[in-house]
């Protein structure tokens, strides 16, 4: 196999948070949403399946980042909130490394949920649904990023 | 030494790609609607994606096994005979069957339609299987994950079936295409919508320290924040029994198969199947890579036969509960 890179488990320190926390949020809802509009401009989401999460409200937390990203999904558009929901339909929450893992596909979401590296509150269906909708996205010419140790 | 074949899970096209190219001599799927036992919101095949996966599939010589593994429910039946259609329109080398009703259809409407009898099926003895052979003409059963490696060879014994044993995977109670226990707390189950534990009804609350998961209202589980989760189902759930609060029915553990694979060929089992078609394209290829390794290097015989730590790492890693057990196959009471 060849040696592409591997994204290891990590975690920031304790400091990054406490210091995350205090600074403004919009600015990851803005870039969380340039890129999940940018990924629907491509046609790499399923537009049908996404009328599912109309007028939904999302959470993504990073818990040692401390960032948080608060957004919906209406009229084919993902858009910021910027005002924190006490309670959005679906909140995410992980380390900087699983998102990491997730996107490039080497860890299973339900890995990560088994070790208890990512939590999934609010509407667990529209989580699954999600979830499933991500998996079944055929991302074209990513790097191939090798999946752990050669065995 | 014949090796069994590599049965792999998909809900996704990309998982089934991902099955295909690590290995799998075959992957088996779901239409994406209440015909099979994982319908979750998101997964499994449209007519699109099928036909595409079959394509793929069969470019690179991987076999296609449609589940249609629920039971026809009543005023519906025609949903299921539609379901069986579209898959021999699909092309697909052999569809997977639970139910008699449509065992019967399947075998009756498309003889030349290869038919394996599904694990729900709950077919455990050789009378069983062999009755499904006379009269549905199945080739190949699935087991469910009930019996000692001596029951299995008993089966295997007494059948010109092939017989289909599961490898890797999370494990439940086990008392497959019987099971209720879903129903008792949703009224729905596997059996009547194609779910175990449907997410709708599913509820994780976070709480300082403690996460708590509720099926449809009913605590069945607590975790502190560094302890390993299961999936929400009842029968994994802890519960107070006599004063003490424990796993009563079943501990979330899975099934693997890795020690004891040359015992499995040897008995002359003809395939091995992973579970899960609700995981993403990173299990199925960690799973799918890691038992095509250890089943080719027995090409050559069990002699020189070990598992390898890395195989087991990868293995443990993915498992729910993260521990892994050998399940009924080596249980020494019967």
């Amino acid at each position: 196999m060849n040696t592409s890179f591997i994204i290891p488990k990590f975690r920031l320190p304790s400091f990054i948070a406490s210091v995350g926390e205090k600074l403004p949020q919009w600015p990851h809802a803005m870039v969380l949403v340039t890129a999940l509009n940018t990924a629907l401009k491509l046609k790499f989401l399923p537009e049908n399946e996404l009328t599912a999460l109309n007028g939904k409200s999302f959470r993504v937390h990073i818990r040692d980042t401390g960032g948080e990203a608060f957004f919906t999904y209406r009229n084919g558009l993902f858009r910021p909130l910027f005002s924190r929901s006490e309670s959005p339909d679906l909140s995410f929450s992980a380390y900087l490394s699983a998102y990491l893992q997730l996107m490039a596909r080497q860890e299973d979401p339900d890995t990560l949920f088994f070790s208890r590296e990512l939590e999934v509150t609010g509407d667990t269906e529209l989580g699954l649904l999600v979830k499933n909708l991500l998996d079944s996205i055929e991302w074209p010419n990513l790097p191939r990023l090798k999946l752990g140790k050669s065995i | 030494m014949k090796l069994p074949d590599l049965i792999c899970p998909a809900g996704s096209l990309p998982a089934l790609k991902a099955a295909v190219d690590n290995g799998a001599d075959a992957v088996y799927l779901g239409f994406k609607n209440d015909t099979n036992a994982r319908n979750f919101a998101g997964l499994n095949f449209d007519q699109k994606a099928m036909t595409e996966g079959v394509r793929y599939a069969h470019a690179k010589g991987c076999e296609i096994l449609l589940a249609i593994n629920t039971f026809a429910q009543a005023g519906r039946v025609a949903d299921w005979h539609k379901s069986v259609d579209a898959a021999v329109d699909q092309g697909v080398d052999a569809i997977i069957l639970a139910d008699v009703g449509l065992l019967d259809y399947a075998s009756q409407r498309h003889p030349q339609q290869r038919l394996h009898l599904s694990v729900q099926g709950s077919a455990t003895s050789y009378e069983a299987v062999n009755f499904c052979q006379r009269e549905f003409g199945i080739k190949r059963a699935v087991l469910p994950r009930v019996l000692t490696l001596a029951q299995v060879e008993q089966v295997i014994k007494n059948t010109t079936v092939e017989i289909e044993v599961f490898g890797f995977g999370s494990l439940c109670v086990m008392n497959e295409g019987r099971c209720w226990l879903s129903s008792y707390a949703c009224g729905e189950s596997p059996n009547t919508v194609g779910a175990c534990s449907p997410a709708k009804y599913v509820k994780w609350d976070k709480k300082p320290g403690v996460m708590e998961t509720r099926l449809n209202g009913i605590l069945i589980d607590r975790f502190g924040d560094e302890e390993p989760a299961g999936y929400p189902t009842l029968c994994k759930g802890r519960f107070e029994v006599e004063g003490d609060t424990y796993y009563a029915l079943e501990e979330p553990t899975s099934l693997n198969v890795l020690p004891i694979l040359p015992e499995i060929i040897k008995i002359g089992v003809r395939a091995i199947k992973v579970e899960g078609r609700q995981r993403s394209p990173a299990y199925v290829t960690q799973v799918t890579r890691t038992l095509r390794a250890a089943l080719d290097s027995l090409k050559n015989g069990a002699a020189s036969y070990q598992v390898k730590p890395a195989w087991q790492a990868e293995l443990s890693k993915v498992s729910e509960g993260s521990q892994a057990t050998l399940g009924a196959y080596n249980r020494p009471w019967r």
